[in-house]
């Protein structure tokens, strides 16, 4: 018995050896391409990429340069507009998810079934595909290149309604009691929503500020659009884009890497300082932690 | 259990074979509810549609046949019937509709509602002046007659709407009035959108945005696989006209064996989309559920430090990660550096130049794009598994893999098969990995509109739209794709838990 108990012990302890090496190889295989973007930032030499691992001269000038060379590619100006659009964004998208949520899941009104559905469809149309509809619909009440950005903050928002369907299962998990007790106090539809759902509602609302915080930073296609090529109008992820075309590649590489770098790292850091919140709101709030 | 096999047998089955069951029967009931939706929504919708518009003419007959003067003066002046009986709020909302209609109608409207029929007729000319400058005159433009005609539409429709409402609410005051009941003050009307009508405040500015920024934007583009947009037709300078269904014959009518036809095109790419669908679904969910049952095995320590390490590729943005792994991958880039000067390979290895290495590169990069989210789904499942489950599996005798089989895995299973359709559906739509990755390449001569050997449809869409300016040809592949995509992603949300048990916690 005892010797049973120790080799199911032993055994025990090898699958665990088995598992920790896989996990350990799975750490540095997902850690790899940030771990190689981190050393070819500080890389010295000019290049798309270098026949060996480690840079061999190392530097700072990539961030600086990033910041004092402007000519070609302004990266400051890139950064400064996507974090307006960013927050701006948050603000009025975390607004409108939760308004529709709300209503979709507490209210009851005749079109209630048919605009889920309606909504959930919408999603499947390729995006891109209303574009030019958009472009010219902005063009008519000027709001592209110059007001691009205001543009671009409109067409982020117009369609964040659409987004419910997290934000819906959170409201739809809290006890409508809640809500009757309030309405039998006298208070409002308008009153149950700001007093009694929306303090309850705090990991969702975190997670849909997460969420629309990090989206404008990927943003690709209206961005490329809006901007219609003048550099001054770019978002970062059209900018760097733009870094990593042919002519530039070979110069730009690195500086490609540093500014990366720099949108990478507060994304990053927000996102494992409020991951909790993320992990439950993907997995439906069945996560505690 | 409809009718591929008899309640007991369905039972007798192992948990793997209900989960294939369920699989077959969900691709199975597609057609039944595509079909179902031609012969039963459609007709209910039309049937709910018309009865509306019958109860809406009664009303409107009413108001004409019992309404005093002053509410027949309504159905010209909007809120007449309202002003003059002091309801002074709704009145104004009213007339001030109307005068924004009729000025949106004469200034701007009603030019292109009238140029719709034809999408103009003046072509933009050339001429030198007397310096020899070349001008142009200015002709009319196609696209902005087609949208802002479309715009234009929906404007009638809203105004249509609100006549109606104009003057049921016009009646209806007048009938209070006479009952000699208290109307309304502007203060309770205000009130009641706080109140019984609060959805109406909630939804409003967000439903306002979904109509002019996406539901336009696709009935414009449904309208445009009707015409002959194409790079011989840009405006400003070329019209473009109506053709009917050419566009639709050119996508499906093209004999499918000749290369360089639309319909070859098309059925290749659609293939590949679907099998790209399929592994980038399945490997995804496999490896993460593995990844998350290994994490979450009994002894492991730092369970929170392996999870954080692998979430951190959702946090840094895609197309950072993306681009950045498709210069990694390059036939000179630091893979292949590395693998020759380790001396591993003798040739760069064409990770993304070669059609199948391709294939098989963007389902690896997939697999590590996606396993942190599947992962983090799995492991929200396995942690709300009842432990006791577990702890009489044990004392019945079963050992760690028979658990796995018994409890977890079918457990897995039943829980998430939503996810998973809602995942192929997503990566039967999955720009950014493609777009990012390889965008689409590499280029083969089979293929017509641009398209290469990686390219999915969503993908050969950009190309066909942003370097082709196929237009119309775009618009018939979209709307092949939104119907299918939207049929699928109906019937799944319908039948999900999350919809049907919707009010199970309230």
């Amino acid at each position: 018995m005892a010797k049973k108990y120790r080799s199911k012990k032993a055994l025990e302890r090898g699958t665990n050896a088995v598992i920790y090496i896989i996990l350990t190889v799975m750490s540095v295989v997902w850690l790899f391409p940030f771990f190689y973007l981190l050393l070819q930032s500080f890389r010295g030499e000019p290049g798309a990429a270098t026949l060996y691992f480690w840079p061999h001269e190392w530097t700072f000038n990539n961030y600086i340069k990033l910041f004092t060379d402007t000519q070609t590619f302004n990266f400051p100006k890139w950064y400064g507009t996507t974090l307006i659009i960013s927050v701006v964004v948050t603000v009025l998208q975390t607004a409108i998810v939760l308004v529709t949520s709300y209503a979709l899941s507490r209210l009851r009104f005749k079109m209630r079934k048919p605009l889920m559905n309606l909504m959930l469809v919408l999603g499947m149309f390729p995006g891109f595909m209303s574009m030019t509809a958009i472009y010219f619909l902005l063009k008519l009440v000027g709001l592209t290149q110059e007001m691009g950005l205001v543009g671009l903050i409109l067409v982020y928002v117009a369609s964040s309604c659409m987004g419910y369907y997290i934000c819906k299962g959170f409201f739809d998990t809290i006890p409508k009691s809640l809500d009757e007790a309030a309405r039998i106090d006298g208070a409002s539809r308008h009153t149950v929503f700001i007093r009694v759902i929306l303090p309850l509602a705090k990991p969702i609302i975190i997670y849909t500020v997460l969420t629309a915080f990090m989206a404008p930073w990927g943003e690709y296609m209206f961005a490329s659009l809006m901007a219609f090529g003048n550099q001054d109008y770019y978002n970062v992820a059209v900018g760097l884009k733009d870094m990593l075309k042919q002519e530039t590649l070979y110069q730009y590489f690195t500086r490609f890497c540093a500014a990366s770098v720099i949108i990478s790292v507060p994304i990053t850091a927000l996102f494992i300082w409020l991951q909790k919140y993320y992990v439950q709101g993907v997995t439906g709030g069945s996560v505690k932690g | 259990m409809d009718n591929l096999v008899s309640a007991l047998d369905y039972l007798k089955m192992t948990a793997w074979q209900k989960f294939c069951y369920k699989f077959a029967a969900f691709f199975k009931s597609i057609p039944v509810v595509f079909l179902n939706f031609f012969r039963k929504t459609i007709p209910s919708l039309a049937k709910r549609f018309w009865n509306a518009v019958a109860n809406c003419g009664i009303t409107v007959g009413r108001a004409v046949k019992y309404g005093d003067w002053k509410t027949r003066l309504s159905f010209v002046f909007f809120g007449f019937s309202q002003l003059a009986r002091k309801q002074w709020l709704r009145g104004l909302l009213f007339l001030v509709f109307e005068i924004a209609f009729i000025l949106y109608m004469a200034l701007f409207g009603g030019q292109y509602l009238g140029l719709l029929g034809s999408l103009g007729h003046i072509e933009m000319g050339e001429y030198e002046d007397e310096w020899g400058n070349i001008l142009y005159t200015e002709g009319d433009n196609s696209l902005l007659i087609l949208l802002y005609g479309l715009l234009t539409i929906i404007f009638i429709i809203t105004f249509v709407y609100a006549w109606y409402r104009n003057i049921k609410s016009a009646y209806y005051t007048q009938q209070l009035v006479e009952a000699r009941k208290g109307l309304a003050t502007a203060k309770e009307d205000m009130n009641a959108f706080l109140n019984e009508q609060y959805h109406k405040t909630l939804l409003g500015i967000p439903l306002a945005g979904l109509t002019i920024f996406t539901i336009l934007p696709i009935i414009f583009m449904i309208f445009l696989a009707f015409t002959n947009y194409d790079e011989n037709h840009m405006p400003p300078a070329k019209l473009f006209q109506w053709i009917g269904w050419d566009n639709f014959v050119k996508v499906f009518g093209g004999s499918l064996a000749g290369a360089d036809s639309f319909g070859y095109t098309f059925a290749h790419i659609l293939m590949w989309t679907v099998i790209w669908a399929f592994f980038a679904t399945f490997s995804n969910y496999i490896l993460g559920m593995i990844v998350a049952i290994l994490i979450n095995k009994k002894g492991i320590r730092c369970k929170k430090l392996w999870r954080t390490v692998l979430v951190m590729t959702i946090a840094v943005p895609q197309f950072v990660s993306l681009l950045l792994m498709s210069q990694m991958l390059a036939d000179e880039g630091a893979i292949n550096n590395l693998l020759l000067s380790w001396g591993w390979i003798r040739e760069p290895l064409p990770f993304l130049s070669n059609a199948t290495f391709a294939k098989v590169t963007v389902i690896v990069v997939n697999i590590w794009v996606g396993i942190p989210y599947s992962m983090l789904i799995c492991t929200g499942i396995l942690l709300n598994i009842p432990e006791d489950l577990y702890e009489s599996a044990r004392i019945d005798g079963a050992g760690p893999v028979r658990a796995f089989f018994k409890i977890t895995l079918p457990y897995m299973i039943h829980v998430t098969a939503p996810y998973l359709i809602t995942q192929f559906i997503g990566n039967l739509n999955n720009f950014n990995v493609i777009y990012l990755l390889t965008g689409g390449l590499p280029r083969t001569s089979d293929f017509t509109g641009n398209a290469g050997e990686t390219d999915l449809l969503i993908t050969w869409l950009y190309k066909l739209v942003m370097e082709r300016q196929e237009y119309g040809l775009a618009s018939v592949i979209s709307i092949l794709m939104f119907v299918i995509t939207a049929v699928v992603s109906l019937v799944v949300y319908n039948k999900s838990g999350s919809v049907k048990n919707e009010e199970d916690f309230m």
